[in-house]
């Protein structure tokens, strides 16, 4: 980064650069949560049924907790390299605003992990009868949902990143807050199949995107100082 | 950072061995009042209260099922201001008392999901039943376990009180989206929602025991955090010198 | 009194598991809540006069 990119727009732009470019670099681990997501999904029908009539019941919830796991389970990798080789520590020492920093990398990360689940779904949503009706619902549900579950998973990611065995507990501490998400995104496909207006379900969606981008980088800021330091 | 408007106290609550002495004057009184809070608001909720027209004796498990849930969701709060004045201003105290609040908390979560749960049993015919209540406390028993998690995973006192003082507000800020949304979804899910508890229409012989179980059950936990509270104490100061004073004129 | 008699308020109406059940996990809640405090201070201040005893000795 060098002095030109002062401005908070240019530090987003450069991080988020970083990162991607990071990312891209292991290409092999950017598609391990695809394949978490399409075994998780593949599990149902092979533990518990395969009728179409029952898989299309269970699939609006099913695709939704299976995104939202696959999410969680790529969480760890957000903070844990940079952490590692001591680029965490430099990017808080700096006088960057750690919010702009924060909410870079959790772009570049969803881009990873979010935004391409949420393009794999349909494939997967076929896989379980859901109805065509289904289906726009079930990809805005999830482009508006996914971002909310990285951000706050960054929470998770960044009160854990100095513990050696964090990744178990990154879930167990932010399930509960995926709650709500979760509610809303898989109701969301659930109106569309059944030709309800999706209106309010995004308009909920979009309140709680909107909420976690404004406060989730700071707690995720604030977390980061302390597990750094500690 | 010295602030006129707070109260000399608060700044005296900054001290651990303040604290120690005032808590050791308070339980006794605590010990005797809330004793006799909760002996005689169980004798009354058993004996004496009414039965519910509906649902009969079963009726009497409130006066432990509300109780242990409005305490869950308190001893919530207070584990997160207490977090948050730690973080805030540094106070070693308040750390503590955060840290002896979870697991009190916690069980009181479990104790208000399993009276709700046998409460469930003779009322609608099973063990356990979605609602929108028993969801939400098991979700708030998850954030408190998600606390105990965290401060136990994290060696250093200091980098463990604040991680989880981050936490604890950031679950405190998601309780009420929780709550809302796990309503909205009950009433998608249950046409009907029936309440364990009967709206203000209860007569005073039914809401009076229930109001000294609570405050009574508040004192008494309150003295269960008083107590864990002066152990978290001791085991930190351990090195100063009142600490060494009060130990050996034991001895 | 709310019962005729104690066999009676043992019954609860039929309901008498569930009663029983919910008030003794609710006194176990209460006494383990405050015992266990209780039998925590005991063994910290005997490690702890332990531990200045032996800091004593040695010093």
């Amino acid at each position: 980064m060098n002095n030109k990119d002062l401005s908070a727009s240019g530090l987003f732009v450069a991080t988020f650069r970083r990162d991607l470019v990071l990312a891209f670099r292991r290409k092999s681990e950017l598609v391990n949560p695809l394949i978490f997501f399409l075994m998780v999904i593949t599990l149902f029908p092979i533990g518990v049924s395969p009728e179409p009539d029952f898989l299309a019941e269970l699939a609006p919830g099913l695709l939704w907790v299976a995104a939202l796991l696959a999410t969680l389970l790529s969480m760890e990798s957000l903070f844990k390299a940079d952490f590692e080789d001591g680029s965490l520590e430099q990017l808080l020492l700096s006088p960057q605003p750690l919010f702009m920093v924060v909410l870079a990398k959790v772009s570049a990360h969803w881009l990873m992990s979010g935004l391409a689940l949420t393009l794999v779904a349909p494939v997967l949503a076929v896989m379980l009868f859901l109805p065509f009706e289904g289906m726009p619902g079930l990809m805005l549900s999830l482009l508006l949902g996914t971002p909310t579950l990285s951000l706050i998973g960054a929470i998770g990611a960044a009160l854990t990143v100095g513990l050696r065995r964090g990744g178990v507990l990154i879930s167990l501490l932010v399930l509960p807050l995926y709650i709500p998400v979760l509610i809303f995104g898989s109701s969301a496909v659930q109106a569309a199949i059944t030709g309800l207006p999706l209106g309010g379900y995004f308009a909920l969606l979009g309140a709680l995107l909107a909420l976690a981008l404004a406060l989730a980088p700071l707690a995720t800021g604030a977390a980061l100082r302390i597990s750094v330091s500690g | 950072m010295a602030y006129k408007w707070l109260p000399r106290w608060f700044f005296q609550l900054a001290s651990p061995r303040w604290c120690y002495q005032i808590t050791g004057q308070l339980i006794p009184w605590f010990a005797a009042i809330s004793g006799l809070l909760v002996v005689s608001g169980i004798i009354w909720g058993l004996a004496f209260a009414p039965p519910d027209y509906q649902q009969g004796n079963s009726f009497r498990i409130i006066y432990l099922h509300v109780p242990s849930a409005i305490l869950a969701q308190s001893f919530y709060m207070l584990m997160a201001l207490a977090g948050a004045i730690g973080l805030i201003w540094k106070m070693k105290v308040a750390d503590m008392v955060a840290k002896s609040v979870a697991p009190i908390g916690a069980a009181l979560a479990v104790l208000a999901l399993l009276t709700g749960a046998i409460w469930g049993k003779p009322t609608w015919g099973s063990w356990w039943v979605w609602d929108a209540r028993l969801t939400s406390m098991l979700v708030l028993l998850f954030l408190y376990l998600g606390v105990i998690a965290l401060n136990s995973a994290i060696e250093s006192e200091t980098t463990a009180a604040q991680s989880t003082a981050v936490l604890a507000l950031v679950g405190l800020v998601n309780i009420p989206i929780i709550k809302y949304s796990v309503e909205w979804w009950n009433t998608l899910h249950q046409p009907a929602t029936f309440k364990l508890t009967e709206k203000p229409a209860m007569p005073p012989e039914m809401w009076v025991p229930l109001l000294v179980m609570v405050i009574g059950l508040y004192m008494m936990f309150g003295l269960a955090l008083m107590l864990r509270l002066r152990n978290e104490i001791l085991l930190r100061e351990r090195r100063a010198s009142w600490v060494k004073e009060l130990l050996a004129v034991k001895a | 009194m709310a019962f005729e008699s104690f066999a009676d308020f043992i019954d609860m109406g039929g309901h008498g598991l569930f009663v029983w059940l919910s008030y003794a996990l609710g006194i176990f809640t209460i006494v383990g809540c405050i015992v266990q405090p209780l039998l925590q201070s005991k063994a910290i201040k005997r490690d702890l006069r332990r531990r200045f005893r032996r800091e004593e000795g040695s010093a």
